[in-house]
């Protein structure tokens, strides 16, 4: 049992290092570290460089124009990538629809789809929620209805992340209601171009304007867009679930975050005993939580079988960065802060709800590691 | 960088954990905890054989090196026995012998000191108490009471020291005292003359002694590492030791959610399982939740005590001791609740548990000793 990365991982952090020394664009590195918004233009621009380098899909297979990067390669290049200040990377095409596609989808829909997500020609957003199912995601309404060559798709998804720049859609919509619940739903992906397709932001309480409604009013989808079986959507989008293990660890992020906490703090840090001692605890948590997070990386070169890990991870990562940036306010002034401080603090009370709320990442350690 | 243990060590953990299901048995542990109740404490507070056992199996050698008859074992296959000793919830003297006195007889001693202390103590013969802590002080004071005077060859060592890990049960004791500006270690017949033990139970049944140290009279010979010198071996073994003590916490953190678990699976209320109610499987979940994060906080302590810097491993063993004592608090503390009465009562194998985690919590530092370790970096920083 070690810490220590060997000689080739040493050399790839380096290899990575110098890559984004060198092609990382200043304005966007800018952006990123004083916390002003990545738009769609950076974010696409980043993915080309990316690209070009190979580098586009670091989770993705060789085969498939991925990296074909193990679990310790992944963790340093994003890492790496967090350090640096470089944008993230639009996750709803390269690691949530791009799997599903990899193992489901059609030898036709890989290559349509797999070559313009990687290039960052389609920008993909996931329309899982819907008003009325949040948490119950299974009682979904949105319905699909077979027509001929086409589905038929009226209803409703909520909270769909960044709808407004988005080409395309997965959507889990129901085309059976007559067995449970879960086996009448259907994986589709729609074309965001759409006749019928309308988008309404909504806009959050740090006056931001990430998420949206998104409507379907008779938008006709082929049926060639669906992804596997009919019916069978539910299961493509647990196999997700399992599929990421490690997504909202939120390791690097709030390691930088914590250098900025230390640097805005350090001045009343001497004098205030009691902040020194939040930040400690923070600072310990922080590096408990990546020695989790390691032990998980670690475990899937091994080729374990995949646990829960994911959920405590999401759990114990979204509390801690929270608890940052709570921090970061209190520390530069309360109440009385800069409102853009106040916005990010507003803005991250998300993290405990999307991607599966934290109650219902405990529901999942319950019933698959406690049997409960 | 690799986080899985080994084949030998899980073969090590493997035929630790039958070991214990057969030798640790609750009701063994239970009885051995009430000895001696209401009277001036005499007997042993373990049991011999079963230490006789560990000695065989070469656990009590493990962290020796081969040349003087240990396994050459690293910190992280000591990780790997605390932690089966706690799921064992054994009451062996295994931390104050092996890891505390062992490990500074290995790291300071003379050749043929280690030859012949660590042989001893690895057959399971000898019991070497560490005698440092003094009343109303902390654990890892410099600062001494005791004295040590005399001229020449007839040195006097005069003084008191508290929670001496099964003192009175030792052979032999290696006492504490300031010298040259720093610390000298002393090992000294636990029957010397001038030598008196206050045999007491901690409240988890294991013994700890106060001992009175009156004009008792040691050679040159006796010192273990040079005059003054043993102040860093020192710290360094309270790390060595609250890492493993945050072992030996996993291993009942994981067996309390273990019992617990099970429970909430069989005892029924308003005609259902506990476990079918959602608030009760949320606080099993963050009892699960904290103990991935205490097995993550001893894993991280251990590394750095097997391969870091002095300050790296101080600083992860302080780390390990904030969260796995906040873990300990949680889930030992849900663990009674979730039993309901049956949770308060000695009967309940629960109780032991809870008490042993809440006197580790407190051994070698508390919660708020080590955060401030944790808090004086940031500020030298």
């Amino acid at each position: 049992m070690n810490l220590d990365f060997d000689e080739s991982e040493v050399a790839f952090r380096a290899e990575v290092r110098e890559f984004l020394d060198k092609n990382l664009p200043a304005d966007i590195q800018q952006k990123v570290r004083s916390h002003a918004e990545i738009g769609k233009a950076d974010t696409v621009r980043w993915q080309q460089i990316l690209n070009q380098r190979g580098w586009g899909a670091s989770m993705w297979p060789k085969q498939a124009g991925g990296t074909g990067w193990n679990a310790t390669q992944r963790y340093i290049f994003e890492e790496e990538c967090v350090f640096a200040g470089a944008p993230a990377q639009l996750p709803f095409g390269l690691v949530m629809v791009a799997p599903v596609i990899m193992a489901f989808g059609s030898p036709e829909q890989q290559r349509t789809f797999l070559p313009k997500i990687l290039s960052g020609e389609d920008w993909w957003c996931q329309g899982y929620s819907e008003p009325g199912s949040g948490s119950d995601l299974a009682s979904l309404r949105t319905r699909a209805e077979r027509d001929g060559d086409h589905y038929v798709v009226n209803g409703q998804k909520t909270w769909t992340t960044l709808a407004q720049h988005a080409d395309w859609i997965f959507c889990l919509v129901r085309t059976s209601s007559d067995a449970r619940q879960q086996d009448g739903i259907s994986f589709l992906l729609i074309n965001m171009h759409s006749p019928g397709v309308t988008v309404r932001p909504i806009i959050m309480m740090d006056g931001g304007h990430e998420i949206n409604d998104v409507f379907f009013d008779n938008v006709r989808v082929p049926v060639g867009n669906l992804v596997g079986e009919e019916n069978k959507g539910w299961s493509y989008a647990k196999f997700l679930l399992v599929h990421e293990r490690t997504g909202l660890a939120l390791v690097p992020q709030g390691k930088r975050l914590l250098v900025e906490l230390k640097a805005i703090a350090a001045e009343a840090m001497k004098a205030d005993h009691r902040l020194r001692d939040r930040i400690a605890r923070i600072e310990i948590e922080l590096a408990v939580h990546e020695m989790t997070l390691l032990r998980v990386v670690s475990a899937s070169g091994s080729k374990r079988g995949p646990g829960a890990e994911a959920a405590i991870l999401k759990i114990r990562g979204t509390e801690i960065f929270q608890t940052i940036y709570e921090t970061i306010l209190q520390v530069t002034g309360g109440a009385y802060v800069d409102p853009a401080v106040a916005n990010r603090f507003f803005n991250m009370r998300k993290l405990t709800i999307f991607g599966g709320s934290n109650e219902i990442q405990k529901n999942i350690i319950a019933q698959m590691v406690l049997g409960l | 960088m690799n986080l899985n243990l080994t084949e030998d060590q899980q073969a090590l953990q493997d035929t630790l954990r039958k070991f214990a299901a057969k030798e640790f048995s609750f009701a063994k542990r239970r009885a051995l905890a009430k000895e001696g109740a209401g009277e001036a404490i005499s007997a042993t507070g373990f049991s011999p054989a079963a230490w006789q056992q560990l000695a065989e199996i070469g656990v009590l050698a493990l962290p020796f090196e081969e040349a003087y008859g240990g396994l050459g074992g690293s910190a992280l296959d000591t990780m790997v026995v605390m932690e089966e000793l706690g799921r064992g919830l054994m009451i062996e003297p295994y931390l104050g012998t092996v890891i505390l006195s062992g490990g500074l007889i290995a790291s300071l001693g003379s050749d043929s000191q280690k030859e012949t202390l660590l042989a001893s103590i690895g057959s399971g013969e000898s019991l070497v108490a560490l005698a440092h802590q003094e009343p109303g002080k902390a654990f890892d004071a410099e600062v001494l009471t005791t004295s040590l005077n005399g001229p020449g060859d007839g040195l006097i060592l005069n003084g008191n020291k508290a929670q001496v890990l099964y003192g009175a049960q030792s052979h032999q004791v290696l006492v504490s005292v300031n010298e040259a500006n720093g610390i000298s270690l002393f090992l000294i017949d636990s029957k010397a003359q001038g030598v008196t033990w206050h045999d007491q139970k901690m409240p988890d049944g294991t013994r700890v002694a106060r001992l009175e140290l009156n004009q008792v009279s040691v050679s040159e010979a006796a010192r273990v590492g040079g005059k003054g010198a043993a102040g860093p071996a020192l710290s360094r073994a309270f790390d060595v030791a609250n890492a493993a003590l945050c072992a030996e916490a996993v291993g009942i953190i994981v067996t309390l959610i273990e019992i617990t678990s099970e429970y909430l699976k069989t005892r029924k209320q308003f005609g259902v399982t506990l476990g079918t109610f959602q608030a009760l499987k949320h606080r099993m979940v963050d009892m699960f939740v904290w103990s991935e994060t205490a097995r993550s906080a001893t894993m991280l302590a251990t590394v750095r005590v097997a391969t870091g810097t002095a300050a790296e491993a101080h600083w992860a063993c302080a780390a390990a001791k904030v969260q796995v004592g906040d873990a300990a608090r949680f889930v030992g503390q849900q663990a009674i609740q979730l039993h309901g009465g049956m949770g308060v009562t000695e009967e309940m194998a629960v109780s032991h548990y809870f008490k042993r985690l809440t006197c580790i919590a407190a051994l070698f530092g508390d919660i708020d000793h080590h955060l401030g370790v944790v808090s004086d970096v940031l500020l030298a920083a």
